[in-house]
């Protein structure tokens, strides 16, 4: 080798580098390459001790052969010796070697932190970051035991380098990734969220992601983050691009730094703090308005850059889901993406608009964007891009568009890729069911899919169907009539012939009226394809065909001969020999009582979460398949247990309706026996699937069209209780927004009054006239419970009297201008105890259409309450003094919300009780104590809600000096928690 | 970020960087994987792939593919300009990069890469910075190197 060398390099290393790329073929690379190793152990074996270079070079040399692939099985000790150099490229190429081919070799770790700690603790800053790299890099739980300690220190350590503190931060963040445990918050931690003042815009940068992970962890530890986020983003967006200098990304002040304060703030709901709140909105407005600007450079990385500040702030916008003018302008700046002629950008804005679909804020205003959707849907070169616009046609779905969506997705499926038509069927059997408003409409779809698809139509789908039409008598007609004339094509998919079988045998019947379609004529239809069809689907045919010697004793003797003969009879499979011998044997024995008996109709099916739903979750679920899983393909077959088989036998064993067997599950899919006598009625069929659908599609834009409006008020909107459970706790906020109107209240009380202002917002800049609202109250309350009166400039107008409550309404105004807010004033006097809330009911005309709608308005009992303190002897006492059964109240119920003490004592104060500290003995439980006032009487009452962390459950009891309330407040309180 | 991988377009891997604890099979199997996807891919198509329950972003340059695999909350547009940023990074440091620097000299390229990215996130974004640590580490080495070298290199290859 000649003996030239530069001073930053390694000649040898390249010269070999040099042979591998000369190498013509694999044997060769792998000649040399064990020539190289065969010197290479020599020399660390041999006698003479090698030098720090030599030692750098060979071990830079194994650490090239691994990259290239091939396993290495030695030099570690030598790398471990380079870590412990002075000289600092020596160290570099140890902590190299170090990060990328570490192994939890007990001996070596200990001498590697050995090196590590002395790195630390030099306090030269480039050492120190070699170090901290390595850890990081590694990551692994030993070093994590050996530096989770350290490295917060060096983090918040005043004299620490700035490019210290980077790297200390990031390690540490890979190290709480690892080991969660080991990192111990501490005091270290408030200094932390401080660095998001750093002055060093590098500090800020890499602290942050730390500063997000624990975040997330431990929310309410590093809640002070908010607002010290909101006022870096503020003075990054409002900074000129010149003003940060090198972190400005053409033209873009710090870009990586803005998305990441972005995504910290998606850790928490939006800020309580008006002025913070108010400026972080001015920001997320600013970087919308930045997006219309022209752009300041040609540059794709320009516009990269400050689009990815935009979708950060989008996906800002949707995380809070609570100001529709930023929804709304979200959605229309992505419907210009969707045109754009960058790929990137129209992948981007499809994504994206597929969770502002989910809102109901922006749900309309993406449904505009249809044409543009189905139109990439249809023309897309890119199969991924296509896969996220057949996404977001299935987001966007609801009642209004379904058919159209429903025969594009269809259409589209006729040439859609391989990789996503599983995917796609799945999704338009989704759609077609959870939308079907007739259900021919439904069986079309579903046997078009089959047609198109059958291959991808997965047991699910065609289970489903056939639980559907088995549950829904107005279908099944139509249904007999649709399969069989599917099954006339010359070439027909196999599962169409196992739902035509199936239908056929449960209600051919229904056609047979036909001479077309007579009896015979379905019989010859469905056998023509036996012969063509795989083991499982005969097996269903055979089924088929003695059911139909039920239905059509006329065929009995054409069935049998077919059962009889040897292909049947002797077939070497057993399943399909013994069905054959049983069905012959069970035809000539049985009387026709007890045939119908045995092969009776089969039963509707208990109704459970659509299977199809759970199998897309589970395809798209998160963490589906995750890098660490290499296992592929899960088999979906094994799920339901020898599925194919199935479908059929429990045509039999469920009519047999004597023990369930495992397989009578196969179409009711997994869970639990179908339950024969107590079947659902028909009407009740896929009230789980439609619940999805929610307020999208029940609230009273899209389900009151202005030709069907009566004048009359609407009854209460499905949601309205859940309205109400909202402010059994508080006193303020939004009650109800649609697309139109927003009400908000604010309300007080005091003894047995209150005071309630409600705010009607016109959220369109159409006015609305004829603005009414009429208080009253339902059934109970009429009769004896609550006074509402109504009245306008001090003059009564309408008095609503009840017994229980007295409701004094001052009128609004009956024009509220676009934009406009106007404000309603409501007393109210609580008379005696009650139950039911009064209703509000509100008309008014928006560009000629009539809207009504009905909520509860948020009285409840509790909201009399007056706190009454006690010692903790007065309060068992009193406890024990109402131990009638009927005084005390109780529910035991699992938590709905996350089991936070903070929370909960929020809460029971929110619910208007004096919160008792030190009367129970024990801590974890909450006691509380309290007066309700009404003019009639006071009722006391007393509270107990005792939490079982492990179990995730509440048991809560109450006991009140009247029935009615204890029951009436556990109800309430019920749902709060 | 999960991990980078810098491939050709033969599909030769030519740098790899893994932020997630995985064993060598499974990193070889990844990498098989990801790597025939993006070259499967044609020019115009979109930068982000979705696989497994991951995201794939990726960018040419000349005969190289730069490649990321982000969890699914990251922002794909972002994650494009990591890579170009790196780009820039590296051709700074060489002097309009190509393939061979990175052959040549891989440890340059795995230093540049951490002094910008740990853990799997941006550590130092601005350009001069990131590039004044290396060349301060560049002086030390030189320092180092400079007395020893032409005594070191005669009969010890």
């Amino acid at each position: 080798m000649p003996a030239v060398s530069k001073g930053d390099g390694m000649r040898g290393l390249a010269v070999f580098i040099s042979d591998i790329r000369n190498c013509k073929s694999k044997e060769a690379e792998i000649k040399r390459i064990n020539k190289e190793l065969a010197n290479i152990r020599s020399k660390f074996k041999g006698d003479k001790a090698l030098d720090g270079y030599s030692k750098k070079k060979y071990v830079c040399k194994l650490l090239f052969i691994f990259l290239l692939g091939h396993d290495i099985d030695f030099g570690h000790m030598e790398a471990v010796n380079l870590l412990s150099s002075n000289k600092y490229t020596e160290k570099q190429i140890g902590y190299l070697f170090i990060s990328v081919l570490v192994n939890s070799n007990s001996e070596l770790i200990r001498l590697i932190n050995n090196a590590i700690k002395n790195d630390l603790s030099s306090r030269n800053p480039t050492f120190m970051c070699l170090a901290l790299h390595c850890i990081a890099n590694v990551g692994s739980r030993e070093m994590a035991e050996a530096f989770a300690g350290e490295i917060p220190r060096i983090l918040v350590a005043g004299d620490t380098m700035d490019s210290v503190k980077q790297s200390a931060a990031l390690c540490l963040l890979r190290l709480y990734k690892t080991s969660p445990d080991l990192v111990l918050m501490g005091e270290w931690t408030s200094r932390v969220v401080h660095l998001l003042n750093d002055q060093h815009m590098g500090v800020v940068t890499a602290a942050i992601s730390l500063i997000t992970c624990l975040s997330q962890k431990n929310p309410d530890e590093f809640k002070t983050c908010v607002s010290l986020a909101v006022s870096r983003l503020s003075r990054i967006v409002s900074s000129a691009s010149t003003d940060l200098q090198d972190y400005t990304y053409y033209f873009v002040p710090a870009p990586w730094l803005s998305c990441k304060l972005l995504r910290l703030l998606q850790c928490y709901p939006p800020p309580e703090d008006g002025a913070v709140k108010g400026r972080l909105v001015e920001c997320l407005e600013t970087i919308l308005n930045k997006a219309q600007e022209p752009p300041k450079s040609k540059k794709v990385q320009h516009s990269n850059a400050k689009n990815a500040i935009l979708f950060e702030a989008i996906s800002l916008i949707i995380h809070y889901d609570s100001e529709p003018n930023l929804l709304v302008r979200a959605c229309n700046q992505l419907g210009q993406f969707l045109q754009h002629r960058e790929t990137n950008l129209r992948y981007l804005a499809l994504e994206s608009m597929c969770t502002l679909a989910s809102s109901e804020f922006s749900h309309e205003a993406v449904k505009t964007h249809i044409e543009t959707v189905i139109n990439a849907l249809k023309t897309e070169r890119d199969v991924s891009v296509r896969q996220r616009a057949a996404d977001l046609l299935y987001a966007m779905c609801d009642r209004s568009n379904a058919k159209q969506i429903v025969a594009e997705m269809l259409s589209y499926l006729e040439t859609a890729d391989y990789s996503i038509r599983e995917e796609m069927v799945l999704k338009v059997a989704i759609l077609a069911e959870k939308y079907a408003v007739d259900y021919s409409w439904y069986v079309d779809t579903i046997l078009n899919l089959i047609r198109i698809a059958g291959d991808y139509v997965s047991e699910e789908v065609w289970y489903r169907v056939i639980q559907i039409v088995i549950n829904r008598d107005d279908v099944q007609g139509y249904a007999a009539k649709t399969v069989f004339e599917a099954l006339q094509a010359p070439a027909c998919h196999e599962n169409m012939v196992k739902v035509g079988g199936y239908i056929l045998g449960e209600f051919g019947n229904l056609i047979a009226g036909d001479p077309r379609s007579s009896p015979l004529v379905q019989f010859n239809l469905l056998h023509s394809k036996f012969h063509l069809c795989s083991v499982p689907t005969r097996a269903l045919l055979l089924s088929a065909y003695i059911k139909f010697i039920n239905l059509f004793p006329e065929t009995k003797s054409t069935i049998q001969e077919v059962l009889r003969s040897d292909s049947q009879i002797r077939n070497s499979d057993v399943e399909l020999q013994q069905r054959a011998v049983e069905y012959l044997k069970l035809s000539s024995i049985a009387s026709t009582d007890v045939l119908a008996t045995v092969l009776e109709e089969m039963p509707p099916f208990p109704e459970r979460e659509s299977s199809i739903l759970a199998k897309l979750k589970k395809k798209k679920g998160p963490g589906a398949v995750s890098v660490n899983e290499l296992e592929e393909g899960k088999r979906e077959g094994e799920l339901n247990g020898g599925g194919e088989r199935g479908g059929d036998n429990s045509a039999i064993a469920a009519s047999n309706a004597s023990t369930p067997s495992p397989s009578a599950d196969l179409l009711g899919l997994r869970t639990g026996p179908p339950v024969t006598a107590a079947a659902p009625s028909a009407g009740s069929l896929l009230v789980d699937v439609f619940s999805e659908a929610g307020v999208n599609d029940d609230g009273f834009l899209s389900s009151a069209p202005p030709s069907v409006v009566s004048e009359d008020p609407a009854p209460p909107l499905p949601e309205s209780n859940e309205l109400l459970n909202k402010f059994v706790c508080k006193n303020n906020g939004v009650l109800f927004e649609n697309q139109l109107l927003q009400i908000g209240i604010k309300s007080e009380y005091r003894q047995n009054l209150g005071r309630m202002y409600l705010f009607y917002g016109n959220k369109t800049s159409v006015q609305f006239v004829t603005f009414t609202t009429t208080v009253t109250c339902p059934g109970e309350l009429q009769s004896h419970i609550l006074h509402i009166y109504t009245c306008k400039h001090m003059f009564i107008l309408a008095y609503t009297c009840c017994d229980k409550l007295n409701v004094q309404t001052k009128p609004v105004e009956p024009l509220i201008e676009g934009g406009a807010q106007v404000q309603q004033v409501i007393n109210i006097e609580c008379l005696s105890d009650f139950c039911d809330a009064p209703l509000l009911n509100i008309k008014f005309r928006y560009g000629g259409a009539l809207q009504n709608l009905t909520l509860k308005l948020p009285v409840t009992i509790n909201k009399f309450f007056q706190p009454t303190e006690m010692a903790s002897h007065d309060f068992f006492q009193r406890w024990k003094q109402l131990s009638q059964p009927q005084q005390e109240a109780q529910k035991i119920f699992k938590a709905n919300h996350a089991m936070d003490t903070e929370v909960l004592k929020a809460k029971l104060l929110g619910l208007g009780m004096a919160l008792l500290e030190n009367v129970d003995p024990n801590p974890e439980n909450f006691v509380c104590a309290g007066v309700i006032q009404t003019k009639a009487q006071q009722v006391g009452s007393l509270l107990r809600l005792e939490p079982n962390a492990q179990a995730q459950m509440y048991r809560l009891t109450l006991r009140s000096s009247k029935d009615t309330v204890s029951k009436r407040l556990c109800e309430l309180l019920a749902e709060q928690f | 970020m999960q991990f980078m991988l810098l491939f050709s377009r033969q599909g030769k891997l030519r740098l790899q960087k893994w932020y997630v604890p995985l064993s060598d099979t499974q990193k070889k199997k990844i990498s098989r994987e990801v790597i025939q996807m993006v070259l499967a891919r044609k020019p115009k198509m979109c930068s982000f792939l979705e696989w497994r329950d991951l995201k794939i972003v990726y960018k040419r340059y000349a005969s190289l593919y730069f490649c990321c695999a982000v969890e699914d909350q990251e922002n794909e547009l972002i994650t494009l300009e990591i890579i170009h940023r790196y780009v820039e990074l590296l051709d700074k440091y060489f002097g309009s990069v190509c393939e061979l620097d990175i052959i040549f000299n891989f440890e340059k390229a795995y230093y540049i890469l951490d002094e910008f990215i740990l853990g799997g996130e941006a550590q130092e974004t601005s350009k001069k910075n990131v590039l004044k640590a290396i060349e301060q580490a560049d002086m030390l080495q030189e320092e180092a190197e400079t007395p020893r070298s032409v005594l070191e290199e005669i009969g010890l290859t």
